[in-house]
């Protein structure tokens, strides 16, 4: 498995724009993946999931992503996450 | 009459009867099914129109509004596709051997009630977007068109919410305006509004009531304050506001996209004056072609702490990036009469003569440099120039270039992007740098003349004292020839000049400032197209 922090910068934090880009690149994904904040998880492939975190700016997220091809899967979308949060 | 207030959230005006929308979902019946196979069947069908509807939304508000506000159907989509909104509806469907509308209903209430839970507006706002995708399914599901009023006149659209396909989908030259109950300055629905150049008041709290539909309305999207029933003297005062509004249409649309030149052919940049992003708007519907002056104290004194780089960073990046126009920072100009708790400045005898501007960025050195940083860094997002205030003395302006040459430094050796090019200027509002501004010309990329400041020094005169309003002669021949001698020093040096002082919108003196060839002009920017006008009819 592979695990990353990143720390959310978007002023309004992890809004329905970035949400919506993390939900199609994570259904493309190979391996599986999610997204931990405030003790709570959710699946990279769901919106409201995601959106339902309420995660801030300033907030740190995990991301965990597991199965084939999951070194590539993280590099993606840890790209994807500095480039829209 | 009656008078109910909400917020403005789109400049206009709007006439035209109250016409509630209907929310669908809570038009679903709950029935019992005994055949959970054809419910999810049925459910099937209306997701895949809904989704098609919705396809079909985006491209058309992609050539109505453009891609970014147009993202919201792809955002609905993907709702739509939403696992665990699906599974909810099926599970219901299933579970409870219920009819697929109102398995939807449910669903729109426990997905609108998790975003109306969630602490911040933002997430709060997105229950109409719930709300949006569901009644699409809906109405699917019921066989409806996809939602169209039926109204043949002038109407204002009223509603708790209204979501983006309703906007996107009224007829405009029926729809004249938007009132609601619900929603928030960055509503899609607020910012579509705006986009359509719809007026638009939400947060009206009495709006719903039965006997409010079918009365004459008018909806101020300035003020936020709506009328219904409305008497003589306001339709007349009404009237007369429209009237005004459409002649600065009209100017808008003469003057829109012409060059600020003479007829001779001398231009003049025509640059506007802000205070903070949420001026942006307006300076892209007046057509400035350029910022400036942008004040960056705001950004200090809005925060109830110091407001870091990244966070400056942010604002300076996000302006540039929106306007695609020259923009001229000034630094943070506090002291005097704008003050932030944060600094713990002393109290002075004379705060107008006391440690502001340019001073009090020198004596916060790690502000000044943080500030610096953060605009230097957002200069690879566009064109950016800085100019400081309130300076005196050219020993400064060596002090302030010695900094800046320092933070440019500090990026290039740790690799972060920066414009080399970014022009550098002081403001020129003391006395004492008009009568030095050669020398400072040889230092600097361009000046700016700060009217209101200098007028004051130099008449030492307190514009906020009432009692000296018979003293105060705006057009002093003292200040205007201090205005020539700075332009001529400037332009000797092959340096430009401007002004952002409030004489720089004083239409009685634009042809002076043509004659000084004065090259850039920054008003506020509800003044810029009439200043265009009047340079255009200049020989």
């Amino acid at each position: 498995m592979q695990t990353f922090t990143y720390e959310i910068k978007d002023e309004i934090g992890i809004h329905a724009r970035p949400a919506g880009l993390l939900v199609k690149a994570a259904k493309g994904l190979s391996s599986k993946a999610s997204m931990e904040f405030g003790g709570k998880s959710a699946d990279m492939t769901k919106l409201f999931a995601i959106m339902g975190l309420g995660v801030k700016q300033g907030d740190t997220i995990t991301v965990n992503v597991e199965g084939p091809g999951e070194e590539a899967d993280a590099a993606t979308l840890e790209r994807l996450l500095s480039e829209n949060l | 009459m009656i008078t109910l207030r909400g917020k403005g959230v789109s400049e206009g005006v709007a006439f035209g009867k109250l016409f509630f929308t209907r929310d669908h979902t809570a038009n679903a019946v709950r029935t019992a099914s005994g055949d959970a196979e054809l419910e999810l069947r049925r459910l099937k069908d209306a997701m895949k129109l809904a989704s098609e509807q919705l396809e079909k939304l985006y491209a058309a508000a992609l050539d109505a509004v453009g891609e970014k506000e147009a993202e919201i159907f792809q955002i609905h989509q993907l709702m739509l596709e939403d696992d665990d909104y699906q599974d909810f509806i099926r599970n219901m469907i299933e579970s409870e051997k219920v009819n697929a509308e109102s398995a939807v209903s449910a669903a729109a209430d426990n997905f609108a009630q998790m975003f109306s839970e969630m602490d911040d507006p933002y997430m709060q706002g997105r229950t109409v977007d719930v709300r949006d995708i569901s009644g699409r399914i809906t109405r699917a599901l019921m066989g409806e068109e996809d939602d169209q009023t039926s109204l043949s006149e002038k109407h204002i659209v009223g509603a708790e919410d209204i979501t983006p396909s309703q906007a996107l989908q009224l007829d405009k030259s029926l729809a004249m305006g938007f009132v609601t109950v619900g929603g928030s300055q960055t509503s899609h629905t607020a910012i579509l509004a705006r986009t359509m150049n719809v007026p638009a008041v939400i947060g009206v709290k009495e709006l719903l009531c039965p006997e409010y539909e079918g009365l004459d309305c008018i909806a101020d999207g300035f003020t936020g304050v709506v009328y219904l029933d409305p008497d003589e003297a306001t339709i007349a005062l009404y009237k007369a506001k429209e009237a005004e509004l459409r002649e600065k249409a009209r100017l808008l649309e003469q003057m829109k996209g012409e060059k600020t030149a003479t007829l001779s052919g001398q231009q003049i940049r025509l640059y506007a004056n802000i205070g903070g992003l949420a001026d942006i708007d307006a300076v892209l519907a007046n057509d400035a072609e350029g910022v400036g002056l942008f004040r960056t104290e705001f950004i200090f004194l809005e925060s109830e702490r110091c407001p870091t780089e990244d966070e400056q960073f942010a604002i300076y990046k996000e302006a540039l990036e929106r306007l695609k126009c020259p923009i001229v920072f000034r630094t943070m100009d506090i002291g005097a009469d704008k003050q932030a708790p944060w600094l713990s400045l002393k109290q002075e005898e004379n705060p107008a003569l006391g440690l502001r501007g340019a001073r009090l960025c020198l004596a916060r050195r790690e502000l000044f440099e943080a500030q610096l940083r953060a605009l230097y860094r957002a200069s690879a997002f566009g064109k950016a120039a800085i100019m400081f205030p309130m300076i005196i003395s050219k020993n400064e302006v060596l002090e302030i270039k010695e900094i800046a040459q320092n933070v440019r430094a500090g990026l290039t050796e740790s690799g972060i992007a920066f414009d080399p090019s970014v022009e550098l200027g002081v403001m020129i509002e003391t006395p004492a740098s008009v009568m030095i501004s050669g020398e400072l010309a040889e230092e600097v990329d361009f000046f700016s003349i700060g009217t209101n400041d200098l007028t004051q020094y130099t008449l030492a005169l307190d514009r906020q004292n009432k009692e000296l309003d018979r003293f105060y002669d705006p057009h002093h021949p003292a200040v205007i020839r201090m205005i020539r001698m700075v332009a001529q020093n400037a332009h000797a040096k092959g340096i430009w000049v401007g002004i952002c002082g409030e004489l720089g919108a004083d239409m009685g003196l634009t042809d002076v400032f043509v004659e000084m060839g004065i090259d850039e002009l920054s008003v506020s920017p509800s003044k810029i197209l009439g200043i265009r006008a009047k340079v255009r009819a200049h020989p």
